[in-house]
């Protein structure tokens, strides 16, 4: 359908395209909590680490479900485990470190022990001391676990679930999404580092912005300003069959000159007042078969999987509260990376990230909304970028997998709360 | 410890002013003047303890020429859009820690205070510096600054020089 006549369609039926979004949910304590109980320990799957972050026996990460701390873990089976970070006596925080190396679990209160499934092991005094207190005699060892969650992983990449009805992790997200796992996850993965960005908005607004191809070229300028020309503007946007999901990617041109291509990966220059003065930081390789230069995976309801040029890594939302969240961005690379492989990676880390040229606009992004939208209890967004349906597009000039993200968020959590 | 030769005093001076200057380009958004203060060949690093204590490399910002902090100027003042906000630096005393000819490696400990719009200041990021420096010449320079912060949660994003 050609632009005059997306057009039309919207003149002819304005209340039907385009999707409304009441801004009360980024606001509005109710929605937060249905989302913990709907979304983040409802049929969902949630994103809690790479297998990378636990390579050995007893490994162990301090992470978070939505909201709730959990506990990613390595037994010595080689299986990796998820457990709720909270000890079934009285709970406490097991695990006080943000990441480590363990035989065991134990809280500090009373010395509650669990194995690295969470399966509770020892208690102290159980039987007493010298014929005095004890537990009860049909006190059963086996019904006092930490609360374990179904955990699947996709080529490294550790999901976890609260659901026990909800679909196999593969199912939930779907060949497209796993494909792309698949693609970035081709080989052994190794962790290069964390960043931690603390944004003071909505999770959501986030979830927006990273489906969202139609804010890249007008609120990032960093290559415009420096005259960097992108021979990766060109793009689609798919979704998964259920439209939870967003897969935006861009494909570099095809290019005469080999040898430049290999310097400056795909950047061009055209004549700006502004030039980098070091190009170095541009240095790629092209190392996709595919000559995939970009994407942006943005899996429901947590993740983003990301590539931007050479820089790998995976952002997680960490939800604080209605008007506060954690992204949590671990860069990696391959265990194959040579010495110059991973010089480029590091250099090229300046690009994303908090502190990322191409990337910190986010963040403000995000709180510019927030700010504005507070004690809003009727107004609503306008999303019809692309025609205003939950559609795929093959090209960037769409908004249509936020549209998919709402319809799903509507059919989850809603955009009418009852009254507590 | 004996008393420090006059030698040792001096290179501990030029150190501390250097920094000091660095605090202060950086405070009062004298930014075009920032990279002037390293070498041409030099590197600028800010990474957090989180990472380093690891052994991981993975920087928040890491520049290896003067061509690179310049650049990262102009796209904060060309390019990236943020927050309004200013820094003020504190920073605690300059240890130097070695010496090899003219070049120095010194600590130093920091905090960033970040003042926004709204008029509240905040605790942004601390750390500390570890430089080495060139004290040869009439102004010293930094051949590299690393600085290191325990503040891993960093507040929206980070667009001036630490």
């Amino acid at each position: 359908m050609s632009i005059a006549q997306q057009q039309d369609t919207l003149d002819q039926a304005p209340s039907t395209a385009g999707c409304r979004v009441p801004y009360r949910v980024f606001t509005d304590r109710q929605y937060y909590d249905r989302e913990q109980e709907k979304i983040f320990k409802g049929d969902c799957w949630s994103f809690v680490g790479l297998e990378a972050e636990v390579p050995k026996a007893g490994d162990f990460k301090s992470t978070f479900v939505g909201e709730t701390p959990v506990i990613l873990t390595r037994d010595s089976d080689g299986s990796v485990h998820v457990v709720v970070n909270r000890c079934a006596h009285r709970g406490a925080l097991v695990c006080r470190e943000m990441r480590g190396n363990r035989s065991s679990l134990e809280c500090v209160y009373h010395q509650w022990a669990y194995d690295l499934k969470g399966n509770l092991i020892g208690v102290p005094f159980r039987r007493g001391l010298k014929g005095q207190g004890g537990m009860p005699g049909d006190f059963d060892m086996s019904q006092h676990n930490l609360r374990q969650l179904r955990t699947e992983s996709v080529n490294g990449l550790v999901f976890a679930s609260f659901s026990e009805t909800v679909e196999s992790c593969r199912d939930f997200l779907g060949p497209i999404v796993v494909e792309q796992i698949e693609r970035i996850m081709c080989k052994p993965v190794t962790v290069l580092g964390d960043q931690r960005q603390r944004i003071r908005g909505n999770w959501k607004l986030y979830a927006e912005n990273t489906r969202d191809p139609y804010h890249a070229s007008l609120l990032h300028l960093f290559h415009n300003t420096f005259g960097l020309y992108r021979s990766t503007q060109t793009g689609k946007a798919l979704m998964d069959a259920n439209k939870r999901h967003s897969l935006l990617y861009s494909i570099a041109a095809s290019n005469d000159d080999a040898a430049d291509k290999q310097a400056y990966g795909d950047s061009r220059t055209f004549d700006t007042e502004f030039k980098l003065q070091d190009m170095s930081l541009l240095k790629g390789r092209q190392e996709f078969a595919d000559n995939v230069t970009l994407v942006i995976l943005a899996v429901y309801p947590n993740l983003v999987l990301q590539q931007i040029q050479n820089t790998l890594a995976v952002r997680q939302t960490v939800t604080y509260g209605p008007d506060e969240f954690e992204l949590v961005w671990t860069h990696f690379g391959y265990q194959d990376d040579d010495e110059e492989m991973q010089a480029i990676r590091l250099k090229q880390a300046n690009l994303i990230g908090p502190a990322g040229l191409i990337s910190m606009e986010d963040g403000e992004a995000v709180e510019i909304v927030q700010n504005a939208i507070v004690g809003e209890a009727s107004a609503t967004s306008y999303i019809a970028m692309g025609g205003g349906r939950a559609e795929d597009a093959d090209h960037l000039v769409t908004e249509g997998a936020i549209i998919g993200f709402w319809d799903n968020y509507r059919e989850m959590v809603g955009f009418e709360v009852e009254p507590a | 410890m004996g008393l420090p030769t006059l030698e040792q005093m001096q290179f501990q001076h030029a150190a501390a002013q250097l920094n000091a200057l660095h605090a202060e380009l950086i405070d009062d958004d004298r930014l075009e003047e920032w990279p002037n203060l390293f070498e041409e060949k030099c590197q600028y690093s800010v990474i957090s303890a989180e990472n380093h204590n690891r052994s991981l490399n993975l920087a928040a910002v890491f520049c290896d020429s003067r061509g690179m902090l310049v650049d990262r100027i102009v796209s904060l003042r060309r390019a990236n859009i943020f927050p309004a906000h200013s820094y003020r630096h504190i920073l605690g005393p300059t240890r130097v820690k070695s010496t090899s000819g003219q070049i120095v490696t010194t600590q130093t400990n920091y905090v960033v205070l970040m003042t926004r719009n709204d008029g509240q200041t905040s605790i942004y990021n601390s750390g500390k510096y570890v430089d080495q420096i060139d004290v040869s010449g009439a102004g010293s320079r930094f051949l590299s600054k690393t600085a290191i912060f325990d503040t891993h949660l960093i507040d929206t994003m980070m667009v001036r020089p630490i």
